[in-house]
């Protein structure tokens, strides 16, 4: 098939509908909207269901039913509207049913601003929601990256159990890109006997779909499977992508977008001739600590760079563990690095500075 | 190897968008590399609006453009805004029916267009978007112009079909334009 020139989000609502997602809900904010704008025409002419909810909290409980009953279930919002979405989406983790959550983030805190920002790097790693759990969470650069990733999500989500977020930025979302859809035909979807979708023949035990355990063996014992599944997760899903980094003395670590803009600072540096390369996470979670760990032994420094205040930043030291300086460079409140102040910074890093 | 990067602005309603998404689905086209980021901001009501395009024979690596190879700004507020985003040796193309003043760059080329003059006399106002892509196109000449019109056609659809020579003109005229003053 031919690349077609699509806009992030409305390559993020086609490749879901390729991926077989039959349920959509969601509620409108800025920069998502043409997601649940593409899923209103698509979803009626492929047989599905959108629907636009009275608020996140209705969106969210609608995908966990969704999910409950075994369909492939999509959401999509932005930072404030994933805020609210956060009880629910801890209630699906608990009750392990598989769903796709997109966030195609804008910067904060509170309402903030529409702009594109990387702020909700620790609400999309580290919890959100409260309780012990983890989603998968996804990080693509590229519009190409994030049609690919949101149908990889689907297969993730189904195989664990467990809900996966597409982590984008508003500059993801709005820019348009050529993309070619890995998949065009929905997948003959795994069986889901555990779906709660029915029990008229009484042919399988009934399935429950639960998230309230009230006596502390149960409840540990849950947490105790849940564990076990991260684990797994851990062990095989990591995903990174490394540029330039064999002859590296310095590192850049950047996600998403900013890793494209890191790219191009790469290339400046070494037309300068310092040799640096780029580590960029596709998974925030679980996040490529190895790979940190190991260019650690390598170079001399690393320059962590996002847009917001250090988040990620915390897991590359977290790898690194002290044994090469790791500097910062963030921007905030939808202003986006260039990669002229990105070579600034490694000059300096150099300078030992 | 051939990378271009390309920054559009003007008036919401100047049709700069929709002129950066021509070229971006012109070099895809023609089987190259493309990107093309809008501003989505506030700025868009009753402001300016503007739009980044990278066309390279390479993968696009960031899709920001800060060192344009050349800003094509159709009113004033969008010229204070981009002439310094030029590279040195870069292209400005400036509304000149619009932009009174001149730029203060002296070490980048500058071409003044009356982008609404030509646009009018090829039947319409609203194609001076077309005009400055054809200026644009003769200067860095990375597509055809036939893609281009291709394009259109593809984007306009059955409706807006009647509109397709009109535009085609403006782009002429425009390329017109630019040999002239470059010659």
């Amino acid at each position: 098939m031919a690349k077609v020139l699509m806009k992030g989000n409305e390559a993020i609502a086609e490749a879901a509908i390729k991926a077989g997602c039959k349920a959509f809900f969601g509620y409108p904010i800025t920069p998502q909207n043409q997601i649940p704008e593409y899923m209103s025409r698509r979803m009626p002419q492929v047989d599905g269901s959108f629907i636009q909810a009275e608020s996140e909290v209705a969106a969210i409980n609608m995908v966990y039913g969704a999910a409950g009953a075994g369909a492939r279930v999509m959401t999509s919002s932005s930072s404030p509207g994933i805020s609210l979405k956060q009880e629910g989406i801890s209630y699906i983790a608990c009750a392990e049913l598989p769903c796709v959550i997109v966030n195609i983030v804008r910067s904060g805190p509170g309402l903030g601003g529409i702009l594109p920002s990387q702020g909700d790097y620790f609400q999309a790693t580290k919890g959100g929601g409260h309780g012990d759990y983890h989603l998968i969470v996804l990080a693509p650069s590229s519009v190409q990256e994030a049609a690919d990733l949101v149908q990889d999500g689907f297969d993730l989500a189904d195989k664990y159990r467990m809900p996966v977020m597409v982590l984008g930025d508003g500059m993801i979302g709005q820019m348009m890109e050529p993309v070619e859809f890995k998949r065009n035909e929905p997948p003959k979807l795994p069986e889901k006997e555990w779906a709660a979708n029915g029990w008229s023949d009484k042919s399988k035990p009934r399935s429950v779909v639960n998230s309230l355990y009230i006596e502390a063996e149960i409840c540990s014992e849950v947490n105790r499977k849940l564990k076990e599944k991260y684990d797994e997760v851990i062990k095989n899903e990591v995903r990174v992508q490394e540029y330039m980094t064999d002859d590296a003395d310095y590192v850049i670590a950047a996600f998403g977008t900013i890793a494209r803009i890191a790219k191009n600072a790469a290339n400046k540096a070494r037309e300068q001739g310092i040799k640096v390369g780029v580590i960029r996470p596709v998974t925030l979670w679980p996040f490529p600590y190895d790979t940190f760990a190991k260019a650690a032994g390598k170079v001399k420094g690393m320059l962590d760079v996002e847009m917001n205040q250090g988040q990620m930043l915390e897991d590359v030291q977290l790898a690194v563990q002290g044994r090469v300086p790791v500097n910062f460079f963030g921007t905030q409140g939808g202003v986006i690095p260039t990669p002229a102040q990105i070579l600034d910074e490694i000059i300096k890093m150099k300078e030992g500075k | 190897m051939m990378t271009e990067q390309i920054i559009c602005a003007g008036f919401g309603g100047q049709g700069v968008l929709l002129a950066g998404q021509i070229l971006a689905y012109a070099g895809l086209e023609e089987g190259k590399n493309v990107s093309w980021l809008p501003s989505y901001g506030p700025e868009m009501r009753g402001g300016t609006a503007n739009c980044n395009v990278v066309v390279s024979d390479e993968e696009v690596a960031s899709p920001v453009v800060v060192e344009a190879d050349c800003a094509i700004v159709m009113n004033r507020p969008s010229m204070e805004m981009f002439e310094q985003a030029v590279k040195p040796g870069g292209l400005l193309i400036m509304n000149s029916d619009l932009i009174e003043v001149e730029p203060s760059r002296d070490d980048i080329r500058v071409l003044r267009i009356p982008a609404n003059s030509l646009a009018e006399q090829a039947g319409s106002v609203k194609a001076a978007n077309m005009v400055v892509l054809g200026v644009y196109n003769a200067c860095a000449n990375i597509v055809d112009n036939k893609t281009i019109i291709k394009c259109l056609e593809k984007l306009m659809g059955e409706k807006k079909k009647h509109l397709i020579p009109l535009n085609e003109k403006a782009i002429d005229m425009g390329s017109g334009e630019a040999k002239k003053q470059q010659s």
